[in-house]
């Protein structure tokens, strides 16, 4: 199935109908989505053996209709720094998971940049994984971005809080960041010594484990993936460039030591602005399976042009470039989903469905929950996002129900 | 009979979808008095179904008081299968229609007993109160439904072993695999559509061109399932040029003669909207 325009969009009760579908067998067509209690429904079945038909049918309106886009890797939004240890972590965290909403961004993983002990430990007690629905995006857990990093790649982290692993034993991580339940992602730099343990172990509690701020070598990212590693962290930033003699991690888009069967996503900030669109592209046509779209956004995503004071702070906002105030230094990104969707889409050339499911089914497949998320099979959650020709939201679904709209 | 001869496959199914539109627009169907269509599956109604589509979509022809009836389903092909009846019908009609699901009925080949099957969708048909028209197409092999050559030409609904030629024909649906192209199917029977009030033929292309001169310039032969229909009152072969290249010059200009009087039957086209 593959999706274009579509009709009417159906939700609720038996049936809903609009022209879906993108990800069953990537081709587009016009066609009719059903949905009912929050699943995309087989209408086929539901004519012949429930002798069931549509309750109610709304109008797409030409739209087209792609899964709910996952953001894997997001720091704050809106003045919320999800690093930031209040009170109220979880007030926060709505905060911006209804605010992207706008961005048709129906399933997120809330990131912590390199932190002491002390915030892992009160920040992650306070937000468990849940459903999204009308007051917000879904949370699929936290992506730890640290502290087992390179000191050499550390980026914005804060050096004093890097860490090494002693043992590579469960200490080292429940030491730091308490327990590991809510927890969707660890970026990690493999050549620290212990490292291969501590991925094996987390890709068996069902962790993503991204390598990242790391000055590794190819052959180093290889034995990561070997143990379980699967993600890479915003390509080519924080990590050594690509060299011919030595691709280190970026040589991973095209390694011929991945074990058979998986694959190698990684994460590209594709507004412009992080990464060049001509290294967008070779990575794009070097391994376009893989490509996943993260914003990385901070918390001065989502505020006016102008100067705000963030943390300890003050940053600067102009157009899509948020720097230290009174310096040129990027402090971070404030793009948001539905921009690098457009980005991707208008810097590679790539076709709408490839820009989408970029943003849908990869992260899904990366996070090993394709078969509920970012894709739109029979019994996949309804998460919706409507979007007109030119790839600009114009309705976000979260179960089947409408939980934003773009006015007229 | 009446054989209507169209110049193409698209104006020919322009005009058996407008007959049947006029047909059930003019009978008024209602809760209490359905409109009941014995209905085709395969390549040559699609179009016709397409139209019959478009006249719902524009509001012209609803099905909400129409039963249906399909002539055949495989038997041992997963209900779900992209190539069973029941997704042909779903996909091509049934899904764009305001048709209840409860009286859309198609054979069931994967039923536990499948003659107990059988009968039951005779009872069904009794139980609608017979069929009002029955549309059909028709094999290479001039059959009628499933009713392969040497079927008689009074049976009723069964179970029937497919023919070799059918197979054949039907591999293309199936990757070309014959090992993978069902053996069996549940179909009704030649006396069950002969039951029907009407019975319109669609008949199309000049692979079937052989079976339409089978069917009726020769005798009625159970060689030839659809020559049955020679002896029904009320029987429309529907074609297009293609389809009459083995018959007489003089049986095709003899009909195409009378065109101007089977046009009547679909023009003025009504509609639900005018009533």
């Amino acid at each position: 199935m593959s999706f274009f325009y579509y009709w009417d969009f159906m939700s609720r009760g038996p049936g809903s109908s609009c022209i879906v579908s993108l990800f069953l067998g990537r081709f587009w067509f016009w066609e009719d989505l059903w949905v009912r209690d929050g699943k995309i429904l087989d209408p086929e079945k539901l004519f012949f053996d429930e002798q069931g038909f549509a309750d109610r049918r709304v109008d797409c309106g030409g739209s087209i209709v792609a899964p709910g886009f996952i953001d894997v890797q997001i720091n704050g939004g809106y003045g919320v720094d999800f690093s930031q240890p209040t009170e109220d972590v979880a007030a926060g965290v709505s905060l911006v998971a209804k605010k992207v909403l706008e961005h048709g961004v129906t399933s997120f993983c809330p990131t912590l940049v390199t932190s002491p002990p002390a915030v892992y430990h009160q920040v992650l007690p306070q937000v468990q994984v849940h459903d999204g629905g009308p007051d917000g995006a879904g949370v699929l857990g936290f992506h730890l971005e640290g502290p087992f990093i390179s000191p050499e790649k550390k980026g914005a982290h804060p050096e004093r809080y890097l860490r090494t692993f002693r043992s590579g034993g469960m200490e080292d991580l429940t030491e730091v960041y308490g327990g590991l339940d809510g927890v969707a992602m660890v970026t990690l730099a493999p050549e620290l010594p212990h490292s291969q343990s501590v991925v094996r172990m987390l890709c068996q509690k069902g962790i993503a484990v991204s390598l990242g701020h790391s000055v590794a070598n190819l052959s180093q990212a290889e034995d990561a993936v070997q143990h379980g590693a699967s993600f890479i962290t915003h390509l080519f930033n924080a990590m050594l460039p690509f060299h011919h003699r030595d691709p280190g991690i970026v040589g991973l888009l095209t390694s011929d030591r991945i074990p058979a069967g998986r694959t190698v996503f990684y994460g590209m900030i594709a507004d412009g602005i992080h990464t060049n669109p001509a290294a967008l592209r070779i990575a794009h046509r070097a391994h376009p399976a893989g490509l996943v779209l993260v914003t990385d956004a901070i918390a001065a995503m989502g505020l006016h042009p102008g100067r705000h004071p963030l943390g300890q702070q003050v940053i600067e906002i102009q157009g899509l470039h948020a720097y230290v105030s009174g310096t040129k230094t990027l402090s971070g990104s404030i793009a948001t989903m539905d921009m690098c969707v457009r980005h991707l889409k208008q810097a590679s050339g790539c076709s709408v469905e490839e820009a989408l499911e970029a943003a849908s089914l990869h992260p899904a497949q990366l996070l090993g929950i394709s078969q509920k998320k970012g894709n739109l099979d029979y019994g996949a959650d309804a998460d919706l996002v409507l979007v007109d020709d030119a790839l600009r939201v114009r309705t976000t679904y979260i179960s089947g129900e409408e939980v934003w709209r773009r006015d007229a | 009979m009446r054989l209507v001869i169209l110049d193409d496959y698209d104006l020919a199914s322009e005009w058996a979808a407008k007959y049947i539109r006029n047909r059930i627009v003019e009978f008024k169907p209602s809760a209490d008095r359905y409109f009941t269509l014995g209905l085709p599956t395969g390549s040559t109604p699609y179009g016709c179904y397409q139209k019959l589509i478009e006249f719902h979509r524009s509001g012209d022809l609803s099905f909400k008081y129409v039963k249906t009836f399909n002539m055949d389903e495989y038997v041992g092909l997963p209900r779900a299968h992209p190539e069973s009846y029941h997704s042909y019908m779903w996909n091509n009609f049934f899904k764009h229609i305001d048709i209840d699901p409860a009286n859309a009925h198609i054979l069931d080949g994967n039923a536990e007993d499948l003659e107990a099957e059988c009968s039951a969708y005779e009872q069904k048909i009794a139980a609608a109160g017979g069929i009002e028209l029955f549309v059909g197409g028709i094999g290479p092999d001039g059959h009628i439904a499933f009713n392969e050559p040497g079927s008689s030409l009074v049976s009723r609904t069964r179970v029937k072993t497919l023919a070799k030629d059918t197979i054949v024909a039907n591999a293309r649906f199936f990757g070309n695999d014959l090992s993978k192209v069902p053996t069996m199917a549940l179909t009704v029977g030649v006396g069950t559509v002969m039951d029907s009030k009407e019975v319109m033929i669609l008949i199309t292309g000049a692979h079937k061109a052989f079976a339409l001169y089978k069917a009726i310039e020769e005798g009625v032969n159970h060689m030839w399932t659809v020559s049955a229909f020679q002896q029904h009152p009320h029987t429309i072969f529907v074609c297009d040029e293609d389809a009459t290249l083995e018959l007489r010059v003089k049986t095709v200009k003899y009909f195409k003669g009378l065109m101007h009087v089977h046009n009547k039957l679909v023009d003025p086209v009504l509609s639900i909207k005018d009533q």
